[in-house]
């Protein structure tokens, strides 16, 4: 056993608003350079629909993930010999035109329009090759909040025949749920296996995964291999970008900026202690449906004694595992089990986790409110079909789901329970059917629901003062490559 | 024996590519030292991918066939080919037919990357003055290699003779200027086009040439670094 200590996210999409607030803070902090405009680090997608870049699940186009030959883990791109014959064309990269062609306003030309017939508009400009665009004809978000429906809506590669009978467009029926999507640090990431120049590495002491901008040559395999589109090319400087966890913030122990900026506080940050010698075996667990109780299985209890040697063995530091004892995802993840990866079956094993969306209930059953004999069938009668959640966290495992949306009910009706004096007439049995204690329960509804700012984000910093002068270089860290900005240089005036 | 060499001669062909190889390897390291940054392939296969496809595969691996027969035909001595069994005529007939057929794929998969390059207008904004005099030296050095070759398809000048032990020499620091004297001009304009091509070489995108991944081949999948080499 080799314990290493791995920063996961968790973010509750029972309470995501699709604000986009993450995607915009994301997006002035780390990609308003020339080159990334097209990119979003952190995105928030409408589901069901067909995502950025466009069918980005479709893994027979673009070649995402791993997947098990003959018991052996492999890339779903090709082997080495495969990246060695098409180095030269990648025949699975995806276009910009897959994501969208960025473009800005001609905002000059209000102020400048001479007097005319018409009132003076300000036209689209391609970011790129700074021409007029006549038509826009895809951009960021373009089917959000379940735009353009059912044209988009049912090109999601989450619903095949089968479950396409099963979804209505019916207002009534209709439903959609918000998903934000950052790069999910994975322990067993496809982008890294993938590169050739070996550019792209996992953080000893947190597991953020980054590209290094040095050793990148802009092969592009990376950009095919990772299954969920995060890692970006950028035209510009002709190498490889994604997210990088806001590692400046989070070495200083704040929260990445989506977090931090999240309106509905619905995303956590804490570390996890994960078995490094076991991740291979998890990732080529056989069972899709097994995955997650695999990668679960990689997860140790930070409160354990036993862990709390192997992490001292491992040279872990007391302020981490300190921090470990306190991790909100953790809890989330392992402790209370109601959050799940995006897509397991990818078998990159994620570190950004969710929490299922509960919807509401299509049946007119709740004339009284539930009875508490009707609460857990109910669930397979909410808006979102269960089998469409299963497939997008659970690699198809129905049961899994339907065990967390049992769970956040129950949370909820014990808590109301509580908050009208009931909660000696409330039913046990509901708490030991789903596995929690009223204890538990009550720590879970103070973590999704009202959890500050310390509970949420339980974040240690990194001790600099070991191996540089932090003095000295304060100012000298980010990126280089911005070039300067020739009017606002104040010594021009 | 440099006394019976006129200057030129002497500039042309031992001077030149001296300076032409001091250029390239300070060059490299030059640049790898200071600006790592901007060492890429300098993909613009996210802006446009079919004419690539086609153009990019047919130049690189046409100039990969093209390179290996320079190999064979420069750096492995006339006198190893014969002891492999190889006489003249069929050492000519080789290199003329593998010659024609690589170099004439690399020029194919060439013309469409330059016309691709100039032609779509978002590869055109993403590329520098380097990118587009690459591919005029690149073209240059082909077309006159092509040139050279087809002048010589009867086989009556013998560069295994000539032209293949000055190059040993320049590269085993002997040098021997003589020996290109009465080497035809295609020749030579191909060998002074492949020196510009090397001098230039460092300042441009074709140094990814010297990045093609070899440490890929046992690396782990899965790589950890270190924030910071803990100092002891």
């Amino acid at each position: 056993m080799a314990l290493k200590a791995q920063l996961s996210m968790v973010i509750n999409l029972d309470k995501c608003i699709g604000c986009h607030t993450c995607s915009i803070t994301c997006k002035n902090t780390w990609t308003n350079r020339e080159g990334t405009e097209y990119m979003w680090w952190n995105n928030v997608e409408t589901k069901p629909g067909i995502g950025y870049p466009k069918r980005w699940e479709d893994q027979n186009k673009y070649r995402g993930g791993w997947k098990l030959e003959n018991g052996q883990l492999k890339l779903r791109l090709g082997g080495k010999l495969f990246e060695y014959i098409n180095i030269f064309h990648n025949p699975y990269l995806p276009t910009i035109d897959d994501y969208y062609e960025p473009w800005d306003y001609d905002y000059e030309n209000l102020f400048k329009a001479k007097e005319s017939k018409f009132q003076p508009v300000a036209r689209p400009k391609s970011a790129i090759t700074g021409e007029y665009m006549d038509k826009i004809q895809w951009g960021p978000n373009w089917e959000d909040d379940l735009a353009g429906s059912p044209e988009y809506m049912l090109k999601d590669p989450n619903i095949d025949s089968e479950l396409e009978k099963e979804i209505t467009l019916e207002f009534e029926k209709t439903f959609f749920y918000y998903l934000p999507r950052l790069c999910n640090h994975c322990l067993n990431a496809a982008c890294m296996a993938a590169c050739p120049s070996g550019a792209i590495y996992k953080r000893e002491e947190d597991g953020i995964v980054l590209v290094d901008q040095e050793v990148c040559r802009g092969w592009r395999f990376c950009i095919s291999s990772c299954p969920y589109k995060k890692v970006y090319f950028n035209w510009h400087t002709q190498k490889a970008e994604k997210c990088i966890f806001c590692y400046p913030r989070i070495e200083a122990g704040l929260p990445t900026v989506c977090s931090e900026t999240c309106v509905g506080r619905i995303r956590y940050i804490g570390v996890i202690f994960y078995d490094i010698d076991k991740v291979k075996e998890a990732a080529s667990e056989p069972d899709e449906a097994k995955l997650v109780e695999a990668q679960l299985k990689l997860f140790y209890d930070p409160n354990d004694e036993a862990t709390v040697k192997e992490a001292e063995k491992a040279g872990i530091r007391y302020d981490w595992i300190e921090a470990a004892k306190r991790s909100p995802t953790y809890k989330l993840i392992k402790e209370f089990g109601v959050a799940l990866p995006l897509h397991p079956e990818y078998r990159t094993l994620p570190m950004v986790w969710y929490v299922p969306p509960l919807s509401p209930i299509l049946q007119t059953m709740t004339k009284h409110g539930y009875s508490e004999y009707e609460i857990f069938p109910a669930i397979d009668e909410m808006r979102i079909p269960i089998k469409y959640l299963a497939k997008m966290f659970a690699g198809g495992n129905e049961q899994l789901v339907r065990n967390i949306l049992k769970k956040l009910l129950v949370m909820r009706m014990y808590m109301r329970a509580k908050q009208l004096g009931r909660e000696d007439k409330f039913n046990q049995n509901l708490l030991k059917e789903v596995g929690l204690t009223p204890q538990m329960v009550e720590e879970m509804y103070r973590l999704l629901a009202v959890a500050k700012y310390n509970e949420r984000f339980v974040i240690p910093t990194t001790t600099k003062e070991k191996y540089e002068n932090v003095y000295r270089e304060q100012g000298l860290t980010g990126y280089d490559y911005i070039p300067p900005c020739d009017f606002c240089n104040p010594q021009q005036g | 024996m440099l006394a019976y060499v006129s200057k030129l001669d002497f500039l042309l062909w031992v001077a030149l590519p001296y300076a032409v190889i001091t250029i390239f390897i300070l060059g490299h390291i030059y640049r790898y030292l200071t600006d790592g940054f901007s060492w890429t392939s300098k993909s613009s296969e996210l802006l446009e991918k079919n004419m690539l496809r086609i153009g990019s595969m047919a130049f690189h691996y046409g100039i990969l066939m093209v390179l290996i027969g320079h190999f064979i035909g420069l750096i492995i001595p006339k006198s190893w080919h014969e002891a492999f069994g190889l006489n003249d005529h069929l050492y000519h007939l080789i290199a003329v037919v593998g010659g024609l057929l690589s170099g004439l794929f690399a020029l194919f998969g060439l013309i469409v990357l330059t016309y691709r390059r100039f032609s779509v207008k978002r590869v055109l904004a993403a590329s520098s003055l380097g990118d587009k005099v690459v591919l005029g030296v690149l073209l240059l050095v082909v077309i006159l290699g092509l040139l050279a070759t087809l002048s010589n398809i009867g086989g009556q000048f013998d560069y295994r003779t000539t032209i293949a032990p000055w190059l040993r020499g320049i590269l085993t620091l002997r040098p021997d200027p003589t020996l290109m004297q009465d080497v035809p001009v295609l020749f030579k304009l191909h060998i002074l086009a492949v020196m510009l091509l090397l001098a230039i070489w460092p300042f441009t995108r074709l140094v990814h040439v010297l990045s093609v991944p070899i440490a890929f081949i046992w690396r782990t999948p899965i790589i950890f670094r270190q924030r910071c080499p803990e100092r002891d």
